[in-house]
């Protein structure tokens, strides 16, 4: 789950990482209470916002209220800025990065860190990044702190600074079950301080049972997407006109494939999870219903439940909702034959072979 | 021979008496497999078709001599469950529960290479050694016995190469299911080089994903490899940034694209079919 900026920042507070003094307000009129230049950010989700036109700078209370005013509303690459974060501008003597990730391959967090802050990490070239792994079940080693230090070139009071604000974001980093933190930039101000100017934190989602606090923390949804994750079942939105259900993120990501190799292209998929439970694919269909596809390509393979039952299923909901688009169904498992016969005796393509599928799929869809 | 698990292997399931526990201990019993016991604290002396129900691993293992567990249990007890079986001295963990938190995953990974305990999974299907042993809940009818050795990131998409494989008349030494989460215990490296070493197996198929660097990494391993490697990679059409289902299953940073992933693979000599069923075919034109 990502964080917004402002969220991401009251959490930084409260581990004792300084962040620039600011208040959240959904429109010009509310920005009180601040010192003079400030920034203007809107706060979203998606990456990109400075481009967009969603970051803005301002000298006086008048300039601030209208870049609020401005920037309430806007459309984000596809997301509405609802809420801006007004924040005093920190005076900047340089700007580092740091972050603390997982590394999937190695099985352990990652702190990086680098002198080059302030512009996408991916853009710094590997040997001005410092990386090193923090060994599970400890702390955060002093031996990486100090190679940190050593590595920025920070002097030993900057250096202390700098590694309080490590061992306190390697802190909320465990405790909030982080799957990624990142201050970018970390400002060092001329009076040799530490300022987090950005904030990034994206949590892992499957920790979510163990804080309740963050259970009902906004997130950037549509109201599908938000639909389909009530009923456990994976929605994303892509470019095409195509939807796709499939049970299984790996099926469903070869039937997006197959579909595109046949010259079609997904519009929405939903991917049931490894399950062929056939109340999940009713579930499916009505939320496929909603998002408006050309045509539908359904993938079961089924592993447990038996075809037959999985394509009654499909045809009750199919009569219950009236959906009016072709339906393709290729379904996969004991007692095919049957299935097949139940859907095609509804007036629908059902076919074994995952090929002839998609082939069907993308001449239908018109 | 065949990896990982066979005919000798004695498997414990921790959940056992849960809904998901009482069905596969009942699959995993019609296919054959050994299953000596159950774990389910506060159940001891129950049975579930005839299988004893023990409070502990350390009970179970010293009562039966069991040197696997598949895990079942919800997600927010699996640590626990995985830290019992490591320190009961159970050789292999399969853990198929999903949604466990990348910390615990961690810890758990970093627990099992400390006592030299291999883990598999979590989030995956299991393995399967075809007319020997089945430690998972893949379904047993679409696997034959044969001489291609199966390693995959995915689940129902593992059953529909597996399926072709099957159905082309090839089969299968043995099928690992290593998971779809981002922290898994054992690799797609560590899988193939147990393969290289299995007499039975003849040639191997990867089926990979977007996400993560673990198919480039094994393309480096393959190229000092005797036996043929075969994949098949999913995503090629994933967008950047979104997760597609599996947490592990995402392009972040520029990495871990299908392009970079077939380019890689390529590069080491594997052919990488375009569509799952092409795998059987290439495996036959081999």
């Amino acid at each position: 789950m990502k964080f917004y900026e402002y969220k991401a920042k009251e959490l930084f507070g409260d581990y004792g990482i300084p962040v620039p003094r600011g208040v959240l307000v959904t429109s010009g009129k509310d920005v009180k209470g601040l010192e003079y230049p400030v920034v203007v950010k809107a706060q979203v989700l998606i990456g990109g916002r400075g481009k967009a036109g969603g970051v803005k700078f301002a000298d006086s209370p008048e300039e601030a209220s209208r870049a609020v005013d401005e920037i309430i509303g806007m459309d984000i690459h596809g997301y509405e800025v609802r809420k801006v974060l007004v924040e005093e501008r920190a005076e900047i003597s340089k700007e580092y990065y740091l972050g603390i990730a997982i590394d999937r391959e190695e099985r352990a967090p990652l702190l990086m860190t680098s002198a080059e802050g302030g512009v996408e990490i991916e853009s710094v070239p590997d040997d001005k990044i410092l990386k090193r792994h923090i060994p599970p079940f400890s702390v955060l080693p002093p031996y990486v702190l100090r190679d940190a230090s050593k590595f920025l070139g920070l002097t030993r009071e900057e250096g202390k600074a700098f590694s309080a604000i490590a061992r306190a974001m390697f802190s909320l980093f465990e405790k909030e079950d982080a799957e990624l933190v990142e201050i970018n930039p970390l400002a060092l101000t001329p009076k040799g301080e530490f300022v987090a100017v950005d904030a990034k934190l994206i949590s892992d989602d499957s920790a979510l049972y163990r804080h309740k606090e963050l259970q009902g923390m906004e997130q950037d949804l549509t109201p599908l997407e938000k639909e389909a994750k009530s009923k456990g079942i994976v929605f994303i939105q892509l470019g095409g006109d195509i939807g796709v259900i499939a049970n299984g993120a790996g099926l469903t990501m070869a039937t997006l494939d197959m579909i595109s190799l046949k010259g079609g292209k997904g519009g929405v998929f939903l991917d049931l999870g490894g399950t062929d439970d056939p109340e999940k694919v009713k579930e499916a269909f009505r939320l496929m219903k909603k998002a408006k596809p050309s045509v539908i390509f359904l993938n079961i393979f089924g592993g447990i439940t038996r075809c037959d039952s999985v394509a009654q299923g499909v045809k009750e909901v199919l009569d219950e909702e009236g959906i009016d688009v072709p339906v393709v169904a290729r379904i996969k498992g004991v007692h095919e034959d049957e299935a097949k016969q139940i859907l095609r005796d509804a007036g629908f393509v059902a076919v074994s072979s995952l090929e002839r599928a998609a082939e069907e799929t993308v001449r239908l869809r018109g | 021979m065949s990896i990982l698990v066979d005919e000798n292997s004695k498997v414990i399931i921790q959940g056992i008496t849960g809904h998901q526990g009482v069905f596969h201990a009942k699959a995993m019993l019609d296919y054959g497999t050994k299953v000596v016991a159950g774990v389910t604290p506060g159940k001891a002396g129950e049975t579930v078709h005839g299988v004893s129900v023990f409070d502990s691993v350390h009970g179970a293992v010293r009562s039966t001599g069991a040197d696997t567990s598949m895990i079942l249990v919800p997600a927010p007890f699996a640590l626990d469950a995985s830290f019992e079986a490591i320190d009961a001295g159970i050789e292999l963990i399969v853990i198929v529960t999903e949604r466990i938190p990348f910390h615990d995953a961690i810890r758990m990974m970093a627990y099992a290479r400390l006592k030299g305990t291999t883990i598999i999974g979590p989030n995956c299907p299991g393995v399967i050694s075809p007319d020997k042993c089945k430690v998972g809940i893949m379904p047993s009818g679409i696997f034959g016995r044969g001489a291609v050795g199966v390693v995959s990131r995915s689940g129902t998409l593992t059953y529909e190469i597996v399926n072709a494989i099957t159905e082309s008349g090839l089969g299968q030494s043995t099928c690992v299911g290593i998971g779809g989460d981002p922290i898994i215990g054992s690799n797609i490296v560590e899988i193939l080089k147990m393969f290289e070493g299995d007499e039975e197996t003849e040639s191997i198929v990867i089926v990979g994903e977007i996400g993560g660097t673990a198919e480039e990494n094994a393309a480096e391993h393959i190229k000092g490899m005797r036996k043929s490697v075969y994949a098949y990679i999913a995503g090629r059409t994933a967008p950047p940034g979104k997760r597609m289902g599996h947490a592990g299953a995402i392009i972040t940073r520029g990495k871990g694209t299908a392009e970079s992933k077939i380019a890689a693979l390529n590069e080491a000599g594997v052919d990488v079919a375009k569509h799952p069923a092409e795998i059987a075919e290439l495996i036959k034109g081999g």
